[in-house]
């Protein structure tokens, strides 16, 4: 019987059905919601009341190209933007129930105990530290990332819904200062959204590409195992 | 390792192929008719779930109303009554009395003024003073029959028309409006006489009014039956 000490890792379970198929329809319906947004925007190329004064916008009277655009015209962007609201919505909701119902949030949601190892992690990646310090499912940076993009994704949904009945939920259209600004950050959700998909993805491919083949297969067999 | 870069050029070739066939795309024969059901579907969350016939628009100081509101309308020249004294705004349909009305007799009756913000479905909005009768209060004077469900507005630009949910139409803020920022209702917005209510989106608001007709059956409108949302409210 041989005790030694296995080298090569295990494959290990690692997400769920439900969270990968999440992950992939959020994508696909993000991209979806960006391009029929950025068909809207063209309508009114700007944020501020008619005459302004105006909110500061490097695109401002400027229409995106037809290449990132979808729906053709302003009643097709709507119809596309208003139809996959819900799949999104419900995808979103389903992930959060399945986050909280199976306790996986613990391993994913940034809390204040995270602080002290996402500075030890900056410092590893900072090259101030040579050894990768131990994590769990996801280090303290992956959490603080994955965290605010959560809280993103539902600001997103909520300046939605703020620019959608601004007089039926008044409430929520003054919380976020009315129906111009709350134009505004749905707006900069979109740039949030990209800038968090490039980043994403250029740290799978660079840091870990065996996450990429664990979001489609569940299993994971990469260098990052979890001490969770 | 292949297989990896075999897979990784598949994902990125078929989401470039699927961007670029989808730019412009209103969803063609196959999918355009299911975007415009889910918009049904949106006007039934509009109206059943989001919308209260109780709910007041936020009214504005006048301190706060917006010069240069843009004008719309979508003859190729502005629509101008050749002989406004013979105008008169008629209503019918599913109504005990059926009625006509001239300016002098609307303004006759007891009036609204407001002060709230317009939003159009392009994305800006602004802020006016409207004057007028509530719509509620001519249907009562014509004696609205139980069958009516929705009302038609009629106007003579080039036969722009809206059809209305029952209960929008009978919101106290709701109003056929003959009065712009404490004067006349001007040509360019719509004179002699538009709908005008702070529950809906602009293109709602029927322009250079000829009838108000109450039905059974549920009108389209001129944008609505080219794919924009029917129920439009704010």
């Amino acid at each position: 019987m041989s005790t030694a000490v296995r080298t090569e890792t295990p494959a290990a379970k690692r997400h769920h059905w439900i969270v990968r198929l999440t992950h992939w329809l959020s994508f696909l319906l993000l991209v979806g919601m960006i391009t029929s947004g950025l068909q809207i925007y063209a309508a009114y190329a700007k944020f501020g009341e008619r005459n302004g004064p105006y909110y500061v916008n490097a695109f401002q009277d400027r229409a995106f190209p037809e290449a990132v655009r979808l729906g053709g015209w302003l009643a097709g962007g709507i119809n596309w933007h208003f139809a996959l609201m819900w799949p999104l919505m419900f995808a979103g909701v389903l992930y959060l129930s399945y986050l909280a119902g199976s306790g996986e949030w613990r391993s994913l949601l940034f809390r204040p105990r995270d602080l002290r190892g996402a500075i030890e992690m900056q410092k590893y990646y900072l090259r101030l530290r040579k050894d990768h310090p131990p994590q769990g499912k996801h280090n303290p940076l992956q959490k603080l990332a994955y965290t605010f993009i959560i809280v993103v994704g539902a600001l997103a949904v909520l300046t939605g819904f703020a620019i959608y009945k601004p007089t039926q939920l008044s409430w929520l259209t003054a919380l976020f200062g009315g129906f111009q600004a709350a134009r505004y950050w749905h707006f900069w959700t979109v740039w949030i959204f990209t800038g968090f998909l490039i980043v994403h993805v250029i740290l799978v491919f660079v840091v870990d590409p065996a996450s990429l083949r664990a979001m489609i297969s569940g299993w994971y067999r990469g260098r990052f195992p979890n001490h969770d | 390792m292949t297989d990896r870069r075999a897979f990784l050029r598949l994902l990125a070739g078929g989401g470039a192929a699927s961007l670029v066939a989808a730019c412009g795309w209103d969803g063609g024969n196959a999918i355009r008719p299911l975007l415009l059901d889910v918009s049904r579907i949106n006007d039934w969350v509009g109206e059943k779930v989001l919308y209260s016939p109780r709910r007041l628009a936020r009214e504005y100081p006048i301190s706060e109303r917006t010069r240069g509101v843009p004008s719309y309308f979508i003859s190729p020249k502005m629509p101008v009554l050749t002989d406004p004294a013979t105008w008169r705004f008629q209503v019918g349909g599913l109504v005990r009395k059926p009625q006509s009305f001239t300016i002098e007799d609307l303004q006759r009756l007891p009036a609204t003024s407001y002060t709230v913000k317009h939003h159009c479905v392009e994305g800006w909005s602004a802020i006016s003073t409207w004057h007028g009768v509530p719509v509620s209060a001519i249907a009562e004077r014509c004696g609205l029959l139980p069958q009516a469900r929705y009302v038609r507005f009629d106007s003579f630009d080039s036969n722009y028309f809206n059809g209305w949910d029952l209960a929008s139409a009978m919101h106290p803020q709701t109003i056929l409006a003959y009065g712009m920022n404490d004067n006349p209702l001007p040509p360019t917005h719509g004179a002699p006489l538009r709908l005008y209510a702070p529950t809906k989106l602009g293109y709602k608001m029927t322009k250079y009014l000829v009838s108000m007709t109450f039905t059974a059956e549920r009108p389209g409108g001129f944008w609505e039956d080219q794919g924009y949302p029917w129920f439009a409210g704010v």
